[in-house]
């Protein structure tokens, strides 16, 4: 990895959210809802980071925070060595032609009053202002090609689309500026299995082919398997631990990456039946009140008296293992 | 032979045109347009309400009255062919078709004005609050509930005892209490909007906030607004005509329905033509305007579908 150029550094990020409850009174004082607490990773080249935790964790607002979309409460953001949190509007602009998103509803993503020529050449008339109208709709035709749409269905409206091929529209507007990283935030959670597995394909031979970086986001192990070079667990908004893929699958560090792996199905029917599924006890704690020390203690099966103590953070094990267990 | 090589040429041709045209999109719109016309109630409606519109426009000019003048030869006379008095005369001898149809122009006038002023009102209001949320919007939002509570008639006779009977009084009145609905609906809307993915998808790519608005947010208000537009219509011709009604509507000799349903119900015994005929009216306006309101809802409702 040490050959390849880092180009995204999240630097202890913390997007924390006023909330007030639902019958509150006006006066009573907001509280803290911690939805990102305290995410540091890097990312390089042409690699892919996969993203996996329960429904809640911070996923989403993570993504949204690299995008300023959410701006982060604290830390740094680093995009090819300038701090994004400094930026001026226009350094940001600069950005966002590098750095593109793909969202977990394909419909909602799409304007339903737009065409999906419209749709797609938008990042182009916005970063692109000098392109003739005629260049736009070639490289939008051509883009259409490449992600698998049949060039004729140009002058369509999302809503006469299936969901996979709305995916592949909102793939088509991520490219078109040929970025270096594409944040994937549940891309395929909304579609069917089948479809799943070309939508994660389609993405990873254009990964290869344009030398994309991605951010892959999933809520279970099984379907960043195949596309995640490192894999990041989060719960709560903190990191569990940050392992390169076959390092995390076959020895996985933390109490809650071996739940996660425990719930993913095996092919093989024998070992199938003989499997433990390790059913986490208790609820997920709201993230409005953590629990002290390590916020995954209420639910571990491990926990002892020191794991409520101080705040664990992510300490390197090995040289593919990072993990924020007191005892890994 | 020649023949035969030509038609296979263009036969090519068309079929290489086939599979290289894109396929025309069917937008939104053509589809809601679609399922309207299929509305037959509401096809109906328009249609009709089209030619009362038409009539009140170009009728008083075909017709051989004034809405002022009295016939000497016919006082308060039943409908007739004679003088081609069709809807009869009033007290006064004045042909009832002519004033209907100039009764109609003064209150689809009336309806039309303080739509177009209350919807305006209602989408800018309604909008504003809801893109800037917040503190602003809460203000915004109190001050439409406030409106509400307002006793609307005591302030309209108010309005109307201290300023005079005009034609603008009464837009103005009318206009004053009706634009909440809208603004409401708009609001919650444009609330709706702002949280869809594609705004963020939008914001993501760098859009403008000024772009974001005219090209991601209006054009998926604008159903809504359209769709409270036609049922805000019927709503502004039938409050005209209940001011009409209480003697707070346009001056004599001019005329409203409302003015000429007062004046009708006082005579109702005698001379009931002078009833039926704007009532007759003023139901059929309000019937198609519903029915065409309903339609335009089916019709744009993402809901339904
Ligand atoms: N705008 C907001 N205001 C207040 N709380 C928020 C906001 N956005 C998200 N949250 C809260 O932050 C936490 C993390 O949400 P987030 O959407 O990032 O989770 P996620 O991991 O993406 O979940 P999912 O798998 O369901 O998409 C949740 O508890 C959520 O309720
Ligand atoms: S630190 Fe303690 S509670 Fe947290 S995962 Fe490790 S053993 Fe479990
Ligand atoms: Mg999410």
């Amino acid at each position: 990895m040490s050959d390849k150029k880092l180009i995204l550094s999240v630097r202890d990020v913390k997007v924390h959210f006023k909330v007030k409850g639902g019958n509150d009174w006006p006066w009573t004082p907001k509280k803290t809802l911690k939805a990102v607490d305290g995410v540091s990773f890097d990312l390089y080249e042409g690699e892919t980071l996969g993203v996996v935790g329960e429904s809640g964790c911070g996923k989403s607002t993570l993504a949204r925070s690299i995008l300023n979309l959410i701006p982060a409460t604290a830390g740094e953001i680093v995009w090819m060595g300038k701090d994004l949190r400094q930026g001026s509007e226009k350094d940001w602009l600069a950005v966002r032609r590098d750095i593109q998103m793909i969202f977990q509803d394909p419909l909602a993503s799409l304007n339903p009053r737009m065409t999906i020529a419209q749709i797609i050449g938008e990042p182009l008339r916005v970063h692109r202002p000098e392109l003739s109208s005629e260049e736009v709709m070639k490289r939008v035709r051509a883009m259409m090609v490449k992600v698998g749409l049949r060039e004729q269905m140009i002058n369509r409206y999302p809503h006469e689309f299936s969901g996979g091929q709305c995916q592949r529209i909102g793939i088509a507007r991520a490219l078109i500026l040929e970025p270096k990283l594409i944040i994937c935030d549940e891309p395929v959670s909304a579609l069917d299995v089948s479809i799943q597995a070309q939508i994660i394909n389609l993405l990873k031979e254009l990964q290869r082919e344009m030398g994309l970086a991605l951010i892959f986001i999933a809520h279970d192990l099984a379907v960043v398997k195949h596309i995640s070079d490192r894999i990041l667990v989060m719960y709560l908004g903190r990191e569990m631990e940050l392992a390169e893929k076959h390092a995390l699958y076959d020895k996985p560090s933390h109490p809650y990456t071996r739940a996660l792996l425990s719930a993913i199905p095996i092919p093989d029917p024998k070992l199938e039946r003989n499997k433990v599924i390790q059913i986490l006890q208790g609820d997920l704690p709201s993230p409005i009140n953590p629990p002290s020390g390590c916020v995954f203690r209420t639910r571990c099966p491990l926990a002892e008296a020191q794991c409520a103590g101080e705040r664990p953070e992510l300490r390197r094990l090995s040289a593919d293992t990072q993990s924020s267990c007191l005892l890994a | 032979m020649l023949f035969r090589s030509k038609q296979k040429a263009v036969a090519e041709a068309m079929a290489a045109n086939l599979s290289m045209a894109a396929v025309e999109g069917r937008s939104p719109w053509a589809d809601a347009r679609e399922r309207f016309l299929r509305n037959k109630a509401a096809v109906v409606s328009l249609i009709l309400l089209s030619l009362v519109v038409l009539a009140c426009v170009f009728g008083p000019m075909l017709l051989p009255h004034s809405y002022e003048d009295t016939d000497w030869d016919a006082m308060a006379m039943a409908p007739t062919w004679h003088n081609l008095h069709l809807f009869g005369t009033d007290d006064l001898g004045r042909d009832l078709l002519v004033r209907t149809l100039i009764g109609g122009r003064i209150s689809l006038m009336v309806g039309l004005m303080a739509t177009i002023a209350s919807v305006t009102i209602g989408i800018v209001w309604g909008a504003t609050a809801g893109f800037l949320g917040g503190k602003v919007d809460t203000v915004m939002m109190r001050i439409v509930d406030m409106m509400y509570a307002v006793p609307y008639l005591l302030i309209a006779i108010l309005m109307v005892t201290l300023l005079g009977r005009e034609f603008y009084l009464v837009v103005l009145t009318i206009t004053v209490f009706s634009w909440m609905d809208m603004a409401r609906v708009v609001r919650g809307q444009t609330l709706s909007v702002k949280s869809k993915e594609f705004v963020e998808a939008a914001r993501a790519i760098g859009v403008s906030t000024g772009s974001i608005i005219f090209r991601h947010v209006v054009p998926n208000l604008l159903g809504i607004v359209v769709i409270y537009t036609t049922v805000t219509v019927p709503g502004v011709i039938l409050t005209e005509s209940v001011l009409s009604f209480l003697g707070l509507g346009v001056q004599e000799p001019m005329t409203s329905w409302g003015v000429l349903i007062e004046d009708g119900t006082g005579v109702m015994e005698t001379t009931p033509w002078m009833l039926l005929f704007p009532a007759a009216m003023l139901s059929l306006t309000l019937y198609c305007a519903n029915y065409i309101g309903d339609g335009m809802r089916d019709a744009l409702d993402p809901k339904d579908r």
